[in-house]
Formats: structure tokens, sequence, C-alpha cells
């Protein structure tokens, strides 16, 4: 299969859009008709043909217009990447993962050339050719983290593993769901959790940890994560937030199912060979509402999960004061027939909206 | 998992996955070290490992499974084969002499993919080692390891005699002046107050060996003020062999009698239940298995679980600990 790669932008006139196949592979996250925290890990080795999940990193339509964006971001803000300096090794820890993965799995698109420690890589879809020396920093034109995660879609997070803790040493995050590496650099994983409403109190975080501190070389683990967006922004950035915040408030009843975004985060996890290290990468997917009830089974189902949450999720989702506009416009989509169990829309066997 | 939608609600179990080996070479080293390389069978290169990392060696001693972690000690550089060192322990529970008189040049075998549980820190800007006796193992790899990338590193290794000084001619003829050996018989003791005292600013301390040398050194560097984050250990617990016990494993349905000479863990994993394990040998956490209900005394032989929880009779670590009483439910 060839990939037809979007012409769209993620600001200004937010030409971003999905195609039939975009829609119909969305990771829609919910799997039951309402929604709580979970420590909801499973391997992420391979799933359906087609799916989100059956490559290591998925390349997809908005590849080459979400690297563009992520390069305008770094213009503006290079705090937006960081590595201490102690993290370089893992740094070509996930350049070696990324680079193996992707000419393996996407063999048209991309190819690695190895002999000894001279690399040749090749990135067909963004026009780079480059020979360079394995674990050699001066070869490469950014560093190693740099260099590779300014060519694959999502953040990045790579953290550092001792005292039994997790440390956010360096990263990659320019389309985050409101927050801020900058901020959160050097911190340890309950320190950059700490915002995070309920899921402290159900011990969430210290069963997570333990789970992640177990995470295996050969064995990598996902978990999807959700929220909601106003306009295809990909920069909900805290430092950007005086220029996105706002846009929730042009949400009208005539403009929401095109405006109104579900952003879903599939979450993935690999342990690193050489340092240790952990890697943490964060791929977001964005699709509008009226996207999402072209499915109804998911229509109806994003209705019940969207009225049922618990205020403080809601609040700290950052859509409570948008949650009545939302409800008057999914309700239209949800006529109270039961739904299946998991997230596949399941159009074979779902019946249509009864109205 | 192919096929499958995300959206379990419960932790998976993430195991080692396994690599299918050939033994292609075996080196007796002294009277009671034999090291054993590996090569893959399909002939791929292994995966990449960091200094002080372990493989779980998986061998099939007739009817028996037995799962023996030992610490990789080969170049982390060199992919072709992995190599460990094991020492003869005629008093434990058969693995090692099994390793010693029933494995040749040629056996097939199974091992987990690399865990590292005593990896370096890469902010230190230098790396004391104490190592004694077969504890020289995990620093074999990370010596090279640093020689790579021209790191700051420092061994002091204690051996019983040079007769069993494992890899101490390797050691110190190729790092003369990284290296000092210290021998027993000749009443030889690393002066480990001195050492301690006056290491460079940013220094972080490791030590593999026995549990005496481990407290030893741990003791001595908190009184001379070492901060806990910069002293690592590496010290696994052999199962210990005990009184035999019954258990009840309720999600299974099943109740097993555990062996005097096997591991509850083993015993679980004889009934073919799936239980997860990585190192077995109590330090990584992920055997952690809630109790159901008990009468009788637990024998917590972890470092996992906290005192309390050790205190509450809710967990246990199944691959080292053991129980003596009348009850035992586990929700397994």
């Amino acid at each position: 299969m060839t990939l037809q790669f979007n012409t769209e932008t993620f600001r200004d006139d937010y030409s971003f859009h999905n195609s039939q196949r975009a829609i119909d592979r969305f990771p829609f996250p919910f799997h039951e008709d309402s929604y709580m925290y979970a420590v909801n890990m499973e391997r992420h080795q391979g799933g359906p043909a087609d799916s989100v999940y059956e490559k290591r990193f998925d390349v997809d339509e908005h590849y080459v217009a979400e690297m563009a964006d992520r390069a305008k971001v770094l213009g503006d803000d290079p705090l937006r990447c960081q590595s201490l300096p102690h993290m370089t090794l893992a740094g070509w820890d996930l350049l070696e993962l990324i680079m193996v993965s992707k000419s393996e799995e996407y063999p048209d698109l991309f190819e690695l050339h190895r002999k000894g420690r001279e690399w040749y890589w090749i990135n067909k879809p963004l026009g780079i050719e480059d020979h360079f020396t394995f674990m050699d920093d001066t070869t490469l034109p950014y560093g190693p983290m740099e260099y590779i995660t300014r060519q694959t879609q999502g953040d990045f997070c790579v953290l550092d593993q001792r005292e039994d803790n997790l440390w956010m040493d360096a990263g990659m995050v320019t389309t985050q769901a409101d927050w801020s590496l900058d901020f959160d650099i050097g911190m340890n994983f309950f320190e950059w959790h700490a915002p995070v409403p309920l899921a402290h109190e159900k011990g969430i975080f210290k069963r997570a940890l333990k789970f992640l501190l177990n995470i295996q070389q050969g064995a990598p683990a996902r978990r999807l994560n959700w929220t909601m967006t106003v306009n295809p922004l990909l920069d909900t950035s805290p430092e950007n937030y005086h220029k996105w915040g706002i846009q929730k408030t042009t949400l009208t009843s005539e403009n929401i199912g095109a405006k109104q975004h579900l952003r879903v985060e599939l979450q993935t996890f690999f342990r690193l060979p050489r340092s240790n290290a952990l890697v943490f990468p964060i791929r977001c997917y964005l699709m509008s509402f009226q996207d999402i009830v072209s499915k109804p089974k998911w229509g109806r189902r994003l209705n019940r999960v969207v009225r049922d949450l618990p205020e403080e999720l809601a609040s700290y989702k950052g859509f409570i004061d948008n949650r009545p506009l939302m409800l008057d416009y999914l309700s239209q989509f949800d006529d109270g027939l039961p739904t299946s169990f998991g997230v596949w829309p399941d159009e074979d066997i779902t019946p249509t909206l009864q109205r | 998992m192919t096929g499958t939608a995300p959206n379990s609600t419960a932790p998976k179990t993430v195991g080692a996955a396994k690599l299918a080996v050939r033994v292609s070479a075996i080196t007796t080293l002294n009277a009671l070290v034999t090291r054993f390389e590996f090569q893959r069978i399909d002939g791929a290169d292994f995966p990449t490992f960091s200094g002080g990392a372990h493989t779980v060696v998986e061998m099939m001693d007739g009817e028996k499974k037995r799962l023996n972690p030992y610490s990789l000690m080969s170049d982390p550089a060199e992919l072709s084969t992995y190599a460990i060192s094991v020492r003869r322990d005629d008093q434990g529970r058969g693995g090692s002499l099994f390793m010693h008189q029933k494995i040749k040049v040629g056996d097939e075998m199974a091992l987990s993919y690399p865990v590292n549980l005593f990896v370096l820190d890469l902010r230190a800007r230098k790396h004391l080692f104490v190592a004694g006796g077969i504890g020289i193992t995990p620093f074999l790899a990370q010596i090279k390891q640093l020689e790579a990338i021209g790191g700051n590193w420092e061994l002091h290794y204690s051996c019983r005699s040079p007769d069993l000084g494992s890899y101490v001619d390797e050691l110190t003829e190729y790092y003369p002046h990284a290296t000092s050996v210290y021998y027993d018989d000749k009443k030889q003791l690393i002066d480990l107050d001195n050492l301690l005292d006056g290491q460079p600013f940013g220094t972080h301390l490791y030590v593999c060996g026995p549990k005496g040398m481990i407290d030893w050194v741990r003791k001595t560097a908190t009184a001379t003020g070492w901060p806990q984050a910069h002293v690592h250990h590496e010290e696994f617990f052999a199962p210990q062999p005990g009184r035999p016990f019954a258990v009840r494993l309720k999600k299974s349905e099943l109740t097993v009698e555990v062996g005097a000479q096997e591991s509850l863990l083993e015993a679980i994993e004889r009934l073919g239940v799936d239980a997860p394990y990585l190192c077995r040998g109590g330090a990584c956490g992920q055997c952690e298995t809630d109790v159901l209900d008990s009468d009788g005394t637990f024998l917590h032989r972890d470092h996992w679980l906290e005192d309390d929880e050790k205190e509450s009779g809710e967990k246990i670590m199944p691959c080292v600990s053991r129980f003596e009483g009348k009850i035992l439910v586990l929700n397994r």
C-alpha cells in the first residue's frame, strides 16, 4: 500500500482532515459506555491489519504535515526538545529503535543500510538522506533524539530509570495535551503526574509505576488516553494557552460537529537496551465529532461517556464549560440502544440510528 | 494479543520474551567456575543489552524445568554471543550442578531477553565497583561498556585465593591501573573506609558479591555519608529449600504441594499456571501475588515487599518466599 500524504495544517486555517481510511482506523478509546482511569496496559506486539496498533510506530496520512508543524513549533520555542547530558545514549537507543522499526515495517518509505557503525538513512516522504556514524554525535545535524523525533509522529518522553522511579530527563514534546516538558524536565513519575485528579487516590500511579519499571526489552506495552480539543490543534501546550485556550469559547451548535475533536493518545512504552531508559511515545490522533458519529456505535457511546464523566475529570480534561453544548449535539446520535463491548465500530452488527 | 482491542482494564503480565540458543563453548575457569557461551539457533544477533543485565537460563533437567538467573558477562557491543559464568554450588538446589555436569557444547536451551536490575547510573562522573567472588560477572560487561565510551571506573575485587580468581588475569592485564585484587587466603582486605573516603564528587558505588560483603559495603557507605542514591547493589537470593507445604490457587481452582526442593513459583508453574516473573530472585517485584487466606507463618525472603506488607500477610513473592502452616490461598 502506498500512503498518500495530506496537504493540511493544524493551525490558522485548520485544513486538517481525516480520509475514510483514517476514520475507519481511528483508535476510539472507549470499550464500554463509561470511563474511569485504569492501568489499562496491554502488550504492544502487533494488532489487526491496517489498525494503528499493527506497527511499532504508525505512519499515516498526516505524517508529512505533522512534521512540518513540529518544525514550526521548534522554530518558535526550541525548549520543546530537551535532553539532559546523561540521556544522549538513550537518544541513540531511540534512533536505532525507530530506524530499524520503520525500515522493517515500511520498506517502501524508509531504508536503513548499516555497515558496522557507518549508517545510511533514507526517509522518502520527507526527502532526507543522511550518512552518519552510529554513536558519534558530531555526524548528525541534531542530537540523536532530536534528529529522529523530527521525523516521527508523536511526542516522546525519554525516562531515566533509577531509585525505583522514572525521571523525565529528555523529550520532544510539541503535540501535547496541555503539559510542558520545560516545566517537567528532571521531575520523577509522581511529580509530573501530581496535577491529575482522582487517580492518585485510587493508587493508579503506584501500580502504573511498578508496571513501567518492569517493562522489558522485547516486550513493549501500550495504552490509550484521551481528551478534547477545539479545532484540530496539535500544539495545545501551556506555553501557547493564550493562543488556543480562547478558541474553546468559539463553539456553537452549528460548528461543533466540525470543530470539536476527540483527541486520542496511543501511548507506548519501550525499554531501551544500552541505556536501560524507558521511552514513552505519545501519539496523537484527532477526529471531529461529525466523523465519530458516522459510526453509529461510537456516536451512541461517546454521548454516554461525555454525559456520565465525573466533574473532576471533565474539568481536568478542559471541557466542563462546553459539556452542555457537546451533549446537545451528541444526544442526537444516541437512541438508547445497547452497544457491543470493545472499541471497534462493529458496523456489521450495529443497528443504524433509530430516530 | 493479535486481533484483540486495547480494551482491557486489568494490567497484563509483561514477562521477558525468550531466545532459542545453542551452547557454543564451555570453558572451565577454575575448580568452581565455568563459562558458558551461547549463539542463537536462528543465526541472528542477540538483543543489545546494558552492562549489569542478567538472563534467565531455562534448563530442562529430565521432567523438571529449572530457571536460574545469571549475569551477562560478555561485551554488550558483541552480539553474536552471550556469555555467563556459573559458580558450582554443591549445597544449592541443583541448577548450577546441572549446568556444570549435564550441559554440553551443542545443547539447545532457552534464554530470556536481558533484564537489567543493576544498571549503571549514567550521571556518574566515576563508577567505583566492589566485587566479591562470582559477583565479578556483571562488572565485566559494565567495564566493557564504559571502556567503549571512555568512562571513568575503578574496580576492587576480592577473591578467595589466586586459584579461584576468575578473570583476574584478564582484568589485571588490560586494566592494571583500574583493577585492585584482594585474596582472602593472603589475608588481604579491601580498605573500605579509606576507599570510600575521598572519592571525587559525583562518584557512584556498586557492589555485587556475597550477602555479608554487600551489607558491609552498604553500611560503611552510609556511615561515611554517601547518599543512598549513589550506592547500588545486586543481590540475587536463590530460593532456599524448606518444609513442603500446600497451597490453593483460587483463580485456577487448583491445589498444589510445594516440595522441599522447589520454590512456590516453580510449583505453580509445574501445574501449567501462567504466573508472571522476571528475576526469580526476590528483587524485581514482578511475581508479587495477593494472599486471600492463610493460617500459618510466612517465610518472606524477598527484598521487594515493604515490612508492613510482609507483616500484613496479604502479599507474597513466590519466587523466593515460603510458608509454614495449615492454609494458604493465593489469588492466582
